[in-house]
């Protein structure tokens, strides 16, 4: 039967529903030799501040169970290299670049948003407010309900892509975030961004990273993620771009059931950079074996226990 | 360009308790892999560890016609998926994806006119067997300088004889070889050699690395070291595999060693910045 992958996120159109997501895939080009990465739904680039940043020292991951802990600190070339020596070729291999920001400022945000606006091959901002690795920026506006609203409504004031604030899942209520992006004006919001976590080393007594304090992410916070997709979707119309621990097309289908529009895979990708079709075609499959047409009508379609 | 195998274990050799041989039908890994260059390996199809671990490539597994069939790692067994690579079966599949960074002679061309001197330590022998075939072939004269704790630390160290190498082995116990550290003999032997223009080659614990590389630095020998820091994806996804290197601009920068390493010029490599 006919079934169409594709997905609508606001104004934008991809491919299919199933992104990289942001600093688990690189800028997109490290994984060029080995598979199409225009194939993807879209790639959620590494973090971008204005400036380079070094980020910390390492060790930067550990391993705990069903996930992993990262503090890597944003490290990155900063928007102006990225459009300079990255977005080219980017855009040449027609790949979907939806470009992570971050800043310790509203007026970094906006100025990031701006240099990207400028260039041709940015499908679209995601609004990294929620990075818990960085004392300044980027958490601090994400865990406030205001401090998330201004930035979101700061950075619809300088662009016309569409825009889609990357929540944490470090709050009471993550809903309420999504109420004050989509007051603020943004296309979609994107969650969950890793949890707050601590590794001990106990023969040491030393923290195991060196930042002591990193994110965790992996099917570890698969069902945390799952439960926080589902009720930001009880509580906006935006489309929810859904995340944490999915590693199998299953899961891909959980958090649409869940009421996200697409998803995103991170750590998985770690695991098997060549996960991408095997998602996509699990996906494909679950839809012919269900006679779905498109994908938005899996999205929301959670029933009732009976 | 890496390709990711789904390889049937072909051989477990267990060296000792500690460390063991496995063999893996991959060929277009075995095909497309040079010196120096590495592989992930998931020791699970599970969740239980997660992550994939990096291997230098060993051997180049080969039919009786030569041609290659697969490649083998060097595994010591220190944690849950070495443990579980320890315990792999033949006949059993894992995951390995690869070749994965640069070769050592991406660092270093052979210079022409200079032997190469390899330095291991323990499993740091890995990637020496598949530059010191590419030396062989070349008809350079080469060493192998390789340390360990003691007698059972030291294996395959005739394989290099077999290919041509001269031999100066340590144990710090004294069971085997000249007792004490690597660095014993190689600094003798760098004073002694005359004019001899000598590249050094180095992998194994940090502090020899680095202790190599001081040498190499005052007794002018160009130094490659195969650093071996704890890597998340292989692929330049993660960022996780950082080390600090001085880059073209003379300062120091965080790069990705599964991209630009693990092999590096070791004058470039920030030493104190290295995590253990
Ligand atoms: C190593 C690593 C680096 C990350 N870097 C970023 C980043 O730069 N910006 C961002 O918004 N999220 C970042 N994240 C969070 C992921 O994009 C994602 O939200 C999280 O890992 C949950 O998804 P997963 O379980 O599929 O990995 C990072 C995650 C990991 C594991």
């Amino acid at each position: 039967m006919a079934r169409d992958l594709s997905v609508q996120i606001g104004s934008l159109t991809l491919k299919n529903p199933i992104i990289a997501a942001s600093g688990c895939f690189g800028y997109g080009l490290e994984y060029a030799g080995s598979l199409d990465v225009s194939a993807l739904g879209g790639v959620a680039s590494k973090g971008l501040f204005l400036k380079e940043r070094e980020g910390h020292p390492p060790p930067r991951i550990v391993e705990t169970p069903s996930g992993m802990l990262n503090a890597i600190g944003l490290q990155g070339i900063g928007v102006h290299r990225y459009v300079a020596e990255k977005l080219p070729e980017l855009r040449r291999l027609g790949v979907t670049n939806i470009v992570n920001i971050c800043g310790t400022t509203l007026d970094e945000y906006c100025e990031v948003a701006r240099v990207l606006s400028d260039h041709e091959g940015v499908a679209a901002l995601e609004l990294n407010i929620s990075c818990p690795n960085i004392k300044e920026g980027g958490i601090q506006f994400g865990c406030s309900l205001t401090g998330t609203y201004d930035v979101v409504s700061a950075v619809r004031k300088v662009t016309t892509l569409p825009i889609i604030p990357k929540l944490t899942p470090n709050v009471t209520d993550v809903a309420s975030f999504a109420r004050a992006s989509e007051e603020g004006g943004a296309d979609a919001v994107s969650l969950v961004n890793t949890f707050l976590a601590m590794a001990i080393d106990v023969e040491t007594r030393t923290p195991k990273l060196s930042n002591m304090l990193g994110g965790l992410s992996g099917p570890a916070i698969r069902p945390i993620a799952v439960r926080m997709v589902y009720e930001c979707h009880q509580a906006v119309k935006l489309p929810i771009i859904g995340m944490g621990g999915i590693q199998s097309a299953t899961d891909v289908i959980e958090f649409l059931i869940a009421g996200a529009s697409a998803v995103q895979v991170g750590t998985a990708n770690f695991v098997d950079p060549f996960i991408w079709t095997k998602l996509t075609d699990g996906l494909a499959d679950y839809m012919d074996r269900h006679g779905i047409g498109r994908v938005s009508e899996i999205t929301g379609s959670l029933r009732k226990n009976t | 360009m890496a390709v990711d195998v789904l390889a049937e274990i072909l051989t477990n050799r267990a060296l000792s308790r500690d460390y063991n041989v496995l063999g893996f039908a991959a060929p277009e890994i075995a095909r497309l892999a040079r010196p120096g260059q590495f592989v992930m390996v998931r020791p699970t199809s599970g969740n239980d560890p997660l992550l994939r671990r990096p291997f230098s490539i060993f051997e180049i597994l080969r039919d009786d016609r030569r041609q290659p069939i697969g490649v083998s790692i060097l595994n010591k067994n220190v944690g849950v998926g070495t443990s579980r690579l320890y315990a792999a079966r033949p006949g059993d599949r894992l995951s390995i994806l690869g070749p994965l960074g640069r070769s050592w002679l991406d660092v270093f061309a052979d210079a022409p006119g200079h032997e190469s001197w390899f330095v291991a330590g323990g499993v740091g022998l890995a990637p020496f067997l598949t530059l010191a075939e590419h030396t062989a072939a070349d008809k350079r004269p080469m060493r192998l300088f390789y340390g360990g704790r003691s007698q059972s630390d030291l294996y395959y160290a005739s394989l290099f004889e077999d290919l041509g190498a001269s031999l100066h082995l340590t144990t710090e116990d004294g069971t085997a070889g000249e007792k004490g550290r690597v660095t014993l003999p190689l600094e003798r032997e760098l004073k002694a050699r005359g004019g001899r223009p000598v590249t050094l080659y180095a992998c194994g614990p940090t502090p020899m690395m680095r202790a190599v590389a001081a040498l190499g630095a005052s007794l002018h020998a160009p130094t490659v070291v195969s650093l071996e820091p704890v890597m998340g994806c292989g692929m330049g996804g993660c960022y996780s595999c950082v080390v600090k290197v001085s880059g073209a601009d003379q300062h120091p920068h965080f790069v990705r060693s599964c991209l630009e390493g693990p092999v590096f010029d070791a004058k470039r490599v920030q030493w104190e910045a290295l995590a253990h």
